[in-house]
């Protein structure tokens, strides 16, 4: 059987969804999964790894570091000949695959959309230019990807058969020293299964407020925006969605007041479902709009949360 | 303080694509090129914090084509001393591993103190060549930096995750990947395009290494089906509610 080396990011015990998304991925291309972790509280999240088969903590340094884990990471790819490393497309993982990769003289592809057993290895599929294409990329040697968030279903059953630590030996180039949290429990638009998102329609700061009522009564959105009004400093870029921005596949993508730019196209034309709201009946954000209102977002956007609100209500 | 920035040039973002005839490659007739757009910030990054040192010396290089000069001597307007073209035609078909490797062989041959790079290049999206030169020249990097400060050899930067903020520290040589946030890169003025025609600006042969990567397919994504406007105002809400219930099944 093929394996697979996959890093798992964990909180408060358990391993994250992205991350478990990733596992999923791995095992659907048939592979048999070896979970890595590191960190604080990784020896508990690494018994419950759904989907691995066996699971590995890497010890030894306190403060994490990019490259150490990496080199790490390589070296148990090489002691167990493995097929492939993987991980989910969060900050971390992207950071993290490029220097495996490195370490093992393969190309790593960032941000797969599809993840295969090919003839000759693992194949990839993963969008260029922002989605405008998807390519189908193969490799023969160790295969070494990040898997994009919300497209993989995650692992739910199984868990490690062993835990076993590891120590961390290269000595650190880059350390992280403090790691201020979100203030907000607030979902990333990266991750959050559904994205209510606005932009220069909305007319100003106070009044995108409609939209921030609008997730909230989803209880499980994430705020987007489009960047022009990043631009104009009514949202942080952390939420801009686009080719200079996030690229996002939630279950629902509600776009309000956003004209549909080819850049803002590419970083969400692949959600599950796109809802358009603008006054504008002609405006190309409709052309990928599996359903649209034409209309002022100001009278139509409070209706719906007050009908959303009601059906969450009722649930 | 020796600084390099690493641009690369990329189709512009208004680009539309299509697929050569044998669907392994994109056609790149009549694409329009631009610099990638972080790579602007990774330049003025690199202008900055020359300025800032009051200084030093800023070189622009990148791998690409010989006839791109255009676009590096708008890095020399915007402030680089000099620049190098690591010469290759065929620059936009090497995977990540290959750029990186005859990055790292130059840069290697610079012994530069601080380089800087994009987050991304918008084509192929890798976000890898940064990370990957680091780790072929054994050197410190951080990815997606948005705040940069620097002591004598050592540095401190910030990050933003999907979680939170953090800080990073590491000591150069270093590589630093930047994101938007990090600047507001300036526009050329012209003083800066007089002054670029005169600095030097050097071609040399990029390092030849085979892609490793094999392309089987590039397709253009499937399209969406075909999706229906429900009405106007807020009149249409309670059939959009029916259409995400009962159709899409997302609520
Ligand atoms: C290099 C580069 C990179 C870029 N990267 C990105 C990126 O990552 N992400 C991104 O989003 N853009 C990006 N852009 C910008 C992009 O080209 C567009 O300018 C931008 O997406 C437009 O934002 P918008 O849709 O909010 O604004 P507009 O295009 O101004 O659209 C506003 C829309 O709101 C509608 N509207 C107005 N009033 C109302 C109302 N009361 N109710 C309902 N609808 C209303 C209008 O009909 C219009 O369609 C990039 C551009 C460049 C050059
Ligand atoms: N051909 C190139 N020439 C110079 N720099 C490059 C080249 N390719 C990539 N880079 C640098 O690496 C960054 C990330 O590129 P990528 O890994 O391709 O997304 C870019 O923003 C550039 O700073």
């Amino acid at each position: 059987m093929t394996q697979a080396i996959v890093f798992v990011e964990h909180a408060d015990g358990n391993a994250r969804r992205a991350s478990l998304e990733c596992v999923g991925a791995a095992r659907a291309a048939g592979a048999d999964v070896i979970a890595v972790l590191c960190g604080a509280g990784a020896a508990e999240a690494a018994a419950r790894v759904t989907g691995a088969s066996e699971a590995i903590v890497l010890g030894g340094q306190a403060e994490y570091s990019p490259d150490a884990v990496a080199a790490a990471c390589a070296e148990l790819v090489q002691a167990r000949g493995a097929q492939g490393f993987f991980a989910a497309a969060t900050y971390r993982g992207k950071d993290l695959a490029p220097r495996v990769a490195a370490h093992l003289d393969v190309t790593p592809f960032a941000d797969c959309i599809g993840l295969t057993a090919g003839a000759n290895g693992f194949e990839v599929r993963r969008p260029w230019l922002a989605g405008k294409c998807v390519a189908t990329l193969g490799s023969s040697a160790t295969m070494v990807a990040t898997t994009r968030l919300n497209v993989f279903k995650a692992a739910t059953e199984g868990a490690p058969a062993s835990v076993a630590e590891r120590a961390l030996s290269a000595a650190p180039k880059a350390r992280v020293t403090s790691i201020e949290a979100k203030a907000s429990a607030r979902l990333d638009v990266k991750e959050a299964p559904v994205v209510v998102a606005g932009g220069r329609g909305l007319q100003d700061a106070e009044r995108f407020k409609v939209v921030e009522d609008l997730a909230a009564a989803f209880g499980n959105a994430a705020i987007g925006a489009s960047r022009a009004i990043v631009d104009a400093g009514w949202r942080p870029h952390g939420e801009q969605v686009g080719q200079t921005g996030k690229t996002v596949s939630p279950q629902l993508y509600i776009a309000i007041g956003i004209s549909g730019a080819i850049q803002h196209l590419a970083g969400m034309r692949t959600s599950g479902t796109i809802v358009a709201i603008n006054k504008d009946k002609d405006a190309p954000i409709f052309k990928v709009a599996d359903y649209g209102i034409v209309g002022d977002a100001f009278e139509i956007v409070p209706a719906l949360t007050a009908a959303v609100q009601a059906i969450k209500a009722q649930a | 303080m020796n600084i390099v920035a690493c641009v690369k040039r990329v189709p512009t973002t208004e680009a539309e694509v299509k697929v050569s005839g044998d669907g392994k490659a994109l056609d790149t007739t009549g694409l329009a090129y631009m610099i990638s757009f972080y790579d602007e910030i990774a330049l003025e990054e690199a202008v900055k914090t020359k300025e800032a040192l009051g200084a030093g010396e800023v070189t622009v290089l990148t791998l690409g084509p010989a006839d791109g000069t255009k676009e590096i001597r708008e890095c020399l307007a915007k402030g680089a001393d000099k620049a190098l073209v690591l010469k290759d035609d065929a620059w936009m078909t090497r995977d990540a591993r290959s750029t990186a490797k005859a990055l790292a062989a130059k840069l290697s041959e610079l012994n530069p103190d601080l380089v800087f790079m994009g987050r991304v290049a918008t084509d192929r999206d890798n976000a890898a060549v940064g990370p990957m030169t680091a780790t072929y020249l054994g050197w410190a990097c951080v990815t997606d930096v948005v705040g940069l400060e620097l002591s004598g050899r050592d540095g401190k930067a910030r990050v933003e995750t999907e979680h939170g903020v953090e800080t990073v520290e590491f000591a150069l040589p270093a590589i630093i990947t930047c994101n938007k946030g990090l600047n507001e890169p300036r526009y050329a003025g012209l003083k800066g395009i007089m002054a670029a025609k005169k600095k030097p600006l050097d071609e040399a042969d990029a390092l030849a290494v085979p892609n490793q990567a094999n392309i089987v397919e590039i397709a253009l994504p499937p399209a969406r089906k075909d999706g229906r406007i429900l009405g106007e105002g807020a009149a249409a809400v309670p059939a959009l509610i029916d259409a995400l219930r009962n159709e899409a099944q997302v609520l």
